[in-house]
C-alpha cells in the first residue's frame, strides 16, 4: 500500500470518508448530530482516538501475531477512549453530559478497528497518524456539516452553546427562527439527514467523473 | 491470515507481549484518572450546586449549598424508603434552612423524586420534581417548566393550610388537584405534607451540626 501523503489525505476526507462511504461508526453519528456541538464535540474525540490507535497499532506492529492482534486493538482503543472520557468529564462536563454515553460508546466505532486492521498493522507511524488524522478529519466534518443541517432546520438554529467545547459564558448562536421542523432532530432525521450527505457525495463525483470523461473525450490534440 | 511461511512465533512470547501492553494500557488510563480526578470531583459538585439553588428561593446564600450533607438511614419516616439526603444551610452556626431529597412511591406511574426547600422555621422555600414517570400532558404538569403547578407550595406551612387541610382539594384538603392527575397530585402534597411533619418532629437530628465542626 505505498500511497503518497496526499493519497491518503484524500482517502480519508473524502474517497473513502468513514461516514459516508464505510458507513461506519453510524450510532454515534447518528445519535449525536442534532446540534452542531454535539457533532463537533464527538468528532473531536473519536479523531484523537482514531490517530492514537493508528499511531500505536503502528508503533507495535512488529512484536504483533496475526492471532492475537485483536485484543491488542481492544486494549488500545478500550485504553484511549477510557482517558478522552476522563478528559472530557474533566475539562468539558457539559459536553460529557450531552454526549452521555456516545463517548465510550466511540470503542464500538468500526471505523478505528479497521483502520488498525487495514492501515496501520501495515505501514510505518508517520503514515499511519496521517491515515488516523485523515479518516478522524473525514468523520469530523461529516458530524458537522449534518449537525449544523438537522440544527438549522429542527431547531432553527446553529452552532449554539459553543461554550460546552470552547469555554466562557453561554453561547447563543445563531438563532435564525424560532423552534423547526421536529423530525429533523428525531432518529428518522438523522437518517434522513445522511441519505441526503451520501447522495450529494455520489452527485459530485458522478458529476466529476462526468466532466473528465467529456474532457477526455473532447481533447484536442 | 495465517501465514505458513515464516517463522511461528512461540505463544509465551506472544502472551508476553500483551501483557506488557496490558499493563501500558492500564498505567496510561491510570494516570489520565489521577491528573483529572479533582477537577471531576469539581465539576460533580458544581452540578450538584447548580441543581440545589433553584429551590433556594428568597433566601440569600453565598456558599457552597452542599457543604453540610445528612445521610437519614432507614427506617425514616421521610417519604422513600430509600436513605433520605438533606442539605443544611446554616448561617453563623444556626440553621437557616435545609434542602430534602425525597421520594413519593406513590405517583401513578412510578416514584416521583422531589428536592424540597424548607427553612428552619417550617415553610417551605419551593418544592421541584427531580425525575419521574408520569404521564406525558397529565401528570408531568408537575415539572416546573411545562406548569406552573409547583409553585403553589411555595411559602406554605404546617400552619398554612394546618395539617388536616394538607391534602388536595378532592380528599377534603386546601390544594387544587391537576386535571387529570389526581393521583400524581395526591402523592406530591403527600410527600410535601410528610417531609414537613418530619422536620417538625426531628428538627434537632436535621440541623445537627457536623461532628467536628467549631
Amino acid at each position: 500500500m505505498n500511497e503518497t501523503a496526499a493519497q491518503t489525505l484524500r482517502e480519508g476526507l473524502w474517497e473513502n470518508n468513514p461516514g459516508l462511504v464505510q458507513l461506519l461508526g453510524l450510532c454515534p453519528l447518528l445519535a449525536v448530530t442534532h446540534t452542531f456541538v454535539n457533532g463537533l464535540g464527538l468528532g473531536v474525540a473519536t479523531l484523537f482516538v482514531l490517530v492514537c490507535s493508528n499511531g500505536l497499532v503502528s508503533l507495535t506492529r512488529s512484536v504483533v501475531r496475526d492471532n492475537f492482534r485483536i485484543p491488542i486493538y481492544a486494549f488500545i482503543v478500550a485504553s484511549l477512549v477510557s482517558c478522552v472520557e476522563l478528559f472530557y468529564k474533566a475539562y468539558f462536563p457539559y459536553l460529557d453530559r450531552s454526549l452521555g454515553i456516545f463517548i465510550p460508546l466511540i470503542v464500538t466505532n468500526c471505523a478505528i478497528v479497521v483502520r488498525a486492521e487495514v492501515f496501520a498493522s501495515g505501514n510505518t507511524v508517520g503514515r499511519s497518524l496521517l491515515d488516523g488524522a485523515a479518516m478522524g478529519l473525514g468523520f469530523l466534518a461529516l458530524l458537522c456539516a449534518l449537525g449544523a443541517f438537522r440544527e438549522l432546520i429542527g431547531f432553527g438554529s446553529v452552532m449554539t452553546r459553543l461554550d460546552m467545547l470552547f469555554g466562557g459564558d453561554a453561547m447563543p448562536g445563531l438563532v435564525l427562527f424560532d423552534g423547526g421542523f421536529l423530525l429533523a432532530i428525531l432518529p428518522p432525521g438523522a437518517f434522513f439527514g445522511l441519505a441526503f450527505a451520501v447522495a450529494g457525495k455520489n452527485y459530485l463525483d458522478q458529476r466529476r467523473r462526468r466532466s473528465a470523461s467529456f474532457a477526455a473525450r473532447h481533447r484536442v490534440t | 491470515m495465517n501465514s505458513e511461511t515464516g517463522k511461528q512465533r512461540p505463544v509465551w512470547s506472544s502472551a508476553l507481549v500483551l501483557a506488557v501492553l496490558a499493563v501500558a494500557c492500564i498505567a496510561l488510563v491510570e494516570l489520565t484518572h489521577d491528573l483529572t480526578r479533582e477537577q471531576i470531583e469539581a465539576n460533580e459538585q458544581a452540578f450538584l450546586e447548580e441543581s440545589l439553588r433553584p429551590v433556594l428561593a428568597g433566601i440569600d446564600y453565598d456558599g457552597a449549598l452542599s457543604d453540610s450533607t445528612l445521610i437519614i438511614p432507614v427506617p425514616h419516616d421521610l417519604p422513600g424508603n430509600q436513605p433520605a439526603t438533606v442539605y443544611r444551610i446554616f448561617e453563623d452556626n444556626a440553621p437557616l434552612a435545609a434542602l430534602f431529597v425525597v421520594v413519593a412511591r406513590d405517583g401513578y406511574a412510578g416514584p416521583i423524586r422531589l428536592l424540597i426547600g424548607i427553612t428552619s422555621d417550617g415553610r417551605i422555600t419551593r418544592a421541584r420534581v427531580i425525575e419521574h414517570r408520569e404521564t406525558p400532558g397529565l401528570g408531568d404538569r408537575i415539572e416546573a417548566d411545562k406548569s406552573d403547578w409547583m409553585n403553589i407550595f411555595d411559602g406554605r406551612s404546617l400552619q398554612d393550610p394546618n395539617e388536616d387541610n394538607w391534602k388536595i382539594r378532592r380528599d377534603g384538603g386546601d390544594f387544587d388537584q391537576l386535571s387529570g392527575a389526581s393521583i400524581t397530585s395526591r402523592a406530591v402534597v403527600k410527600a410535601l405534607r410528610e417531609t414537613l411533619i418530619y422536620l417538625e418532629a426531628n428538627r434537632d437530628t436535621v440541623f445537627a451540626p457536623e461532628s467536628g465542626t467549631e
